[in-house]
């Protein structure tokens, strides 16, 4: 016999199921009035430093389809690569956006500035980049990934130095398609599968 | 520099598997290939907080949050009430827990939800709170109805309450569902069952609890929750080699 390890086990997720912006997004899903507005609407506030850049995007499921029904949340660092709550980080970046696929084309938009390198753990510093987290119905267990940027140097980049098959790295990086403008696809199984991570 | 410790890995044995044929929609909607796996970093050991002013007085009693106080909704009245900690056992304070639910009939007041049962003028169906300083957490609504939906010829859904948890890092983000015991129709819901450990499965149904029910007033039950924790150890953040 040896000690008790005495540790808790997590709770188990379940899917955020088709409703799941009644709960975190209300506004959005028609039910109003409840709160004065739906939590974590814009990642900034007016004054913040740095690029503001745009990413849209689809989450196409394993046929292709762009779903209409999921919800995503961000989180990054700020322009100097703060998160928020960190000594120095820029007051006006909240770093944190709730935001759904449209409901009848399936598209989403997040408006934000760029955030800049993140130190990384006992490492090089991460390329710019942020965390998506994404549900829907359907999904067990929400899908973790990051958006990094085409036009920032990458190459050090201790996450995506760990992608075995390089030709997947580029699920990962959003695609200028103008003056601060970017797009980012995820798929979520099949041909062109976005990498997910378990960190 | 980074002065957090990292998360402990997540135990993908004791979650959903995300393929479960019996829950249809999650066919094309779950990776096929394995996930990439590494330590954390400050992008996930750092998380959204929010503080107690945006929280409004009704905003943890669905019963009345609706209607701004002025009328209780249909149903039969119960608190829910329980405890966040991580797995080290450590309460986690000052976060912010959302729900979302059915009516007592089984509805959501949601566009695609075209179920026979009638929408409840006075009942919205979500709610939120900040644990206290001992991660205590309670809210105060109705009991929703089980409900048909579209998966299988006859498939329920058992009744459930929606819980979003954020914990104080992005990496401890969590959704889950809360049951309620004796519900028949847990051992024949096909997203129950997508999580293949017995014991998980009942760790997401809330027991009754007498004891913090009040008489003449409502029934209670407990749900506590546990997020990933962090690893602890005085060797943490030193350089590498030290």
């Amino acid at each position: 016999m040896t000690q008790p390890l005495e540790m808790l086990i997590e709770t188990p997720s379940q899917t955020g199921g088709p409703y799941v912006h009644i709960g975190c997004i209300p506004s959005f899903a028609g039910v109003e009035g409840i709160y004065p507005e739906d939590l974590g609407l814009s990642p900034i506030a007016k004054g913040a430093r740095g690029e503001a850049i745009t990413v849209t995007g689809s989450i196409y499921d394993g046929t292709g389809w762009a779903m209409r029904d999921a919800m995503l949340e961000s989180w990054q660092a700020d322009a100097a690569g703060l998160h928020p709550g960190q000594q120095g980080a820029d007051p006006n970046v909240s770093g944190f956006c709730r935001f759904a696929a449209d409901k009848d084309s399936g598209e989403f938009t997040l408006k934000t500035v760029k955030p800049g390198p993140v130190m990384g753990r006992d490492g090089p510093l991460m390329a710019p980049h942020i965390s998506l987290w994404i549900v829907a119905r359907g999904i067990n267990i929400g899908l973790n990934t990051r958006v990094y940027f085409d036009d920032e140097d990458n190459s050090a980049d201790p996450l995506l130095a760990r992608i075995e098959q390089r030709h997947r790295v580029d699920t990962l990086i959003a695609k200028t398609t103008g003056v601060g403008a970017y797009r980012f696809d995820v798929r979520l199984q099949g041909e062109g599968e976005t990498v997910f991570l378990d960190l | 520099m980074n002065d957090k410790a990292a998360l402990m890995p997540r135990r993908r044995e004791a979650h959903p598997v995300p393929y479960w044929p019996d829950y249809k929609t999650s066919v094309t909607r779950s990776p096929s290939l394995p996930l990439l796996s590494m330590e954390s970093t400050p992008s996930e050991e750092t998380g959204p907080r929010f503080g107690h002013s945006l929280i409004g007085p009704l905003d943890n009693n669905l019963i009345v949050n609706y209607t701004g106080g002025k009328a209780p909704a249909v149903g039969e009245r119960i608190r829910v009430h329980g405890r966040v900690l991580d797995e080290t056992g450590r309460p986690v304070p000052q976060t912010l827990v959302e729900i979302w639910q059915a009516n007592a009939g089984g509805r959501y007041r949601h566009i695609k939800d075209t179920y026979f049962a009638p929408l409840d003028p006075n009942f919205g169906g979500c709610g939120r709170t900040l644990t206290d300083a001992d991660g205590f957490y309670e809210f105060m609504t109705i009991r929703p109805g089980a409900y048909p939906w579209p998966n299988r010829a006859n498939d329920w859904r058992p009744m459930h309450v929606h819980f979003s948890i954020f914990g104080h890092a992005f990496g401890q983000r969590l959704i889950s569902q809360m049951y309620f015991e004796g519900d028949p129709l847990i051992d024949r819901c096909p997203i129950m069952a997508t999580i293949r450990d017995r014991s998980q499965i009942e760790r997401l149904v809330a027991p009754l609890d007498m004891q913090n029910s009040r008489a003449m007033d409502y029934l209670a039950y407990k749900f506590d929750i546990v997020l990933r924790g962090r690893r602890q150890t005085m060797f943490e953040n030193k350089p590498e080699g030290m």
